[in-house]
């Protein structure tokens, strides 16, 4: 073989899906981590008849489960739900959890710093305490630095290849869907009706919406003052912030791109496809346009084209490919 | 830490000749480590044990809670092989590799080893791991044991026997190339001073012997490492020799055979597969030639190996030699296929299917360990002078309903090493289980996995006992 020739070893379709969901397990520990940790500090802000621990909920997608097991909404009980409930598959110690078996199954893929930091993580959630309220936001703290440690020792340390583009696809995704979720939740909340837009609002209330996007600091920077029509722009439109639904978008359609290899703006699967549709959607779609359609069907319709894309990944890339299928598509 | 107070004991010490003076080879050894300040040692074995579970490098433990992972412990203390001990052993391991393996091919080819009476013909087709599906098969260059990790032990008299051939998937070799990573950033000095063989070209010469069985004449074979999965007791080292190896790691549902051979699903389509070294027991490999229940399997695999589509390491159907019972014939296959002796003995063995054996066996119970012919991993074992009367008896039953899954050997006084024991040093029983490499030729790495019984007293070195490792050091 030739100096400068690379050969690429092809990757196994369960290897690609564990990467995958080795991301975005990662990344939803982290945002379960920072919406509840949020949440705590927020509450210390409130009179008592104003404490909320049900919407936290409501943003995970498992408001149902959480009834059913748990029935009211305490702090101590949602705490226990989302950190370290085994049983809840989207409790913050199931995702890490889940992270390290996808990881175990890929080590010889990822870079051992990778795996070490998921493992560190693992034991990190394992032998936590939750029993000391006083530890706990120090503890959520924790877990955040780790898994953005993960990510950072993702990007520094293993090769931008195809393996490492099915991570950002996963985290990406992964990310506009929660900061969908968030959104949708609070704006809710905060702004039943299209009609309250524009009345006085919480500025503690919808500070805390940043915060849980650790998007306080960088709104500022942009925009100053608080609006809540400026913040769903922010979170939902901005091109820069790297939490905003536009730019996780963005990011994961060029992982996608990378993956295949087909040009920017081309596609060649249907998960490509969609994903350019979407990407397409918020690159030029305007604000007042959404709003005017409502807000929370906005938002709900993208929920519904991730999960769509979601599924056209899953049989474009990981489903088992049979001998039948590849000799009709060659 | 001092050894001025350590007890070499009745038993053969790897290290020291007796209390209080080391063996020629051992001393800069001891010196370094009495050099150190006080406390240091017992630091660095914390950090050992805390970096090892950092890393991750666990075991899973059978029968256990669900998803209990443990750390294989590893003491600092060395064992160490001087050149003239380990030049020995390493020709004795190739001769009885070579013999091993010519008799697998006879007993799938013409069976001559049988026709001339020198194996009896029932202990054969009586051994659970006798593969009919194998018979007339030609695996590449006529290996059938690609991969040995053959255990030896070393008796009072410092004499080594053979213990088991381990032919099937013997696992341990990353706990070596492991342990000795640890143990050259703890004793760098040491290392330089003793001439230390490195064992860290086992990767290289693991796929250099796995690329020459490719069926195919192609420029770079594709080698793959198939994995039962994470939930395996060894899945990491399955992981971590395809890494080293840089190959992929597959599980059964990663393969698909079709009418042109095997090929692995990749994001891209299919993609061929030349040589598979599998860490996948016979049984389990595929279920249309083998157990119809497994998952782990690729269905049509063996189909695929008789057709010489794709290579297997090791070759299915050498079990055969790794049954106990026919381990008993080992230096008579030495004799009849290599016309010598043997370099390295067997230890003794009473074949509980002879009846006058068994009948010695009953009688003696206390004082022998008896084992099931076709268990590994310490399990289905019975080490006489530590069992209980109603163990005994339990043991004396199953022989009399079953005598051709039992044999029994004396108890061997295993040799020991020094190692930590809290704050101070004792003896502990350790064996060696060097990995042997049969592809072009015969290969034996300069070193191997020495696993001590760390429980006081205990005989039983297996991590699934509550054994751990140690480094083994060959001086060149």
């Amino acid at each position: 073989m030739g100096a400068g020739m690379t050969t690429t070893k092809p990757l196994l379709s369960r290897v690609a899906e564990s990467l995958y969901w080795m991301a975005r397990y990662i990344e939803r520990a982290e945002n379960v981590a920072r919406f509840v940790g949020v949440n705590m500090h927020l509450m210390l802000d409130l009179p008592s008849e104003e404490k909320q621990w049900q919407p936290i909920v409501a943003t995970t997608g498992d408001a149902h489960i959480f009834k059913e097991r748990y029935g009211e909404a305490t702090q101590e009980t949602v705490i226990q739900f989302l950190a370290s409930d085994p049983s809840n598959l989207n409790s913050v110690f199931s995702c890490i959890r889940a992270a390290r078996e996808n990881a175990r199954s890929v080590r010889e893929i990822i870079s051992s710093e990778m795996w070490e930091q998921v493992n560190a993580l693992y034991l990190l959630v394992r032998e936590a305490d939750m029993r000391s309220p006083d530890a706990l936001p120090n503890y959520f703290h924790e877990v955040r630095m780790a898994c953005d440690q993960f990510q950072g020792v993702t990007d520094s340390t293993m090769t931008h290849n195809e393996a490492w583009h099915f991570i950002g696809l996963g985290r990406t995704l992964e990310r506009a869907d929660k900061t969908t979720r968030l959104l949708d939740v609070k704006y809710f909340i905060l702004l039943p009706s299209l009609s309250d837009v524009g009345t006085p609002f919480d500025e503690i209330q919808w500070s805390a919406v940043l915060r849980s996007v650790s998007g306080f600091e960088m709104y500022r920077k942009k925009h100053g003052r608080i609006s809540p029509a400026r913040m769903v722009e922010f979170l939902v439109f901005d091109n820069e912030f790297p939490r905003a639904v536009r730019y996780s978008v963005g990011r994961a359609d060029r992982s996608l791109h990378a993956i295949t290899g087909t040009s920017p703006g081309a596609f060649s699967c249907t998960s490509e496809q969609r994903l350019g549709m979407l990407k397409s959607e918020l690159d030029y779609g305007r604000f007042d346009a959404t709003v005017a359609g409502g807000l929370h069907e906005f938002l709900d319709g993208l929920q519904v084209k991730m999960n769509k894309i979601d599924e056209c990944i899953l049989g474009d890339f990981f489903a088992q490919w049979t001998p039948a299928v590849q000799s009709q598509a060659q | 830490m001092r050894f001025s107070s350590y007890q070499p004991g009745e038993f053969y010490d790897e290290i020291f000749e007796s209390t209080g003076r080391p063996r020629a080879y051992a001393q800069l050894l001891i010196d370094t480590i009495e050099s150190l300040s006080d406390g240091q040692l017992l630091r660095y074995q914390r950090s050992v044990d805390r970096l090892l579970l950092q890393m991750g490098i666990t075991f899973n433990v059978y029968g256990d809670d669900a998803g209990t992972e443990r750390i294989f412990p590893f003491d600092l203390v060395p064992r160490i092989l001087p050149a003239n001990e380990w030049e020995r052993l390493e020709r004795g391991l190739c001769q009885r590799i070579h013999a091993l393996n010519e008799f697998i091919d006879d007993i799938y080819h013409d069976q001559k080893i049988l026709k001339d009476c020198v194996i009896p013909r029932e202990v054969i087709l009586s051994a659970a791991s006798f593969r009919p599906q194998c018979q007339g098969l030609d695996p590449p260059r006529r290996v059938w044991c690609h991969i040995t990790g053959t255990d030896l032990v070393r008796d009072r008299d410092g004499q080594y026997y053979v213990l088991e051939d381990n032919l099937r998937v013997p696992s341990g070799v990353s706990y070596v190339l492991e342990n000795r990573e640890v143990l050259k950033r703890i004793f760098p000095k040491v290392f330089e001073g003793l001439a230390v063989r490195p064992v860290n070209e086992y990767p290289s010469r693991l796929l250099e012997m796995l690329e020459s069985i490719a069926p195919r004449y192609v420029d770079a074979p594709r080698v793959v490492v198939l994995t039962p999965g994470i939930y395996n007791s060894a899945y990491f080292e399955h992981s971590f020799l395809a890494q080293q190896m840089g190959v992929q790691l597959v599980e059964g549902r990663d393969l698909t055979v079709t009418s042109d051979g095997v090929f692995m699903r990749t994001t891209k389509g299919l993609e061929r597969v030349d040589v598979i070294y599998r860490r996948i027991d016979d049984d389990f490999l595929d279920p249309d030639a083998f157990r119809p229940d497994s998952l782990l399997g690729v269905p049509g695999l063996m189909a695929a190996y008789k057709a010489g589509r794709v290579a297997l390491a090791n070759a299915p159907g050498n079990g055969v030699a790794d049954d106990k019972v026919i381990y008993a014939y080992v230096p008579d296959m030495i004799r009849y296929y290599e016309g010598e002796e043997p370099i390295l003995p067997n230890v003794p063995t009473y074949l509980c299917w002879r009846d006058q054996d068994r009948k010695h066996v009953l009688q003696n119970l206390g004082s022998l360990v008896v084992k099931s012919a076709n268990e590994a991993g310490g399990y289905g074992m019975l080490v006489g002078p530590h069992s209980t009367e109603e163990q005994r008896r339990e043991f004396a039953v199953k022989i009399e309903a079953n005598p051709r899954n039992f044999i029994a050997q004396p108890t061997l006084g295993l040799s020991r090493v020094p190692t930590i024991v809290e704050d101070h040093f004792e003896g502990r029983h350790v064996d060696l289980r060097p990995y042997v490499l049969y592809g072009k030729d015969i290969y034996v790495l300069p070193g191997g996995l020495t696993r001590v019984a760390l429980r006081k007293g205990s005989l039983v070195v297996n991590s699934s006992q509550g054994g751990g490792s140690k480094d083994t050091w060959v001086l060149a």
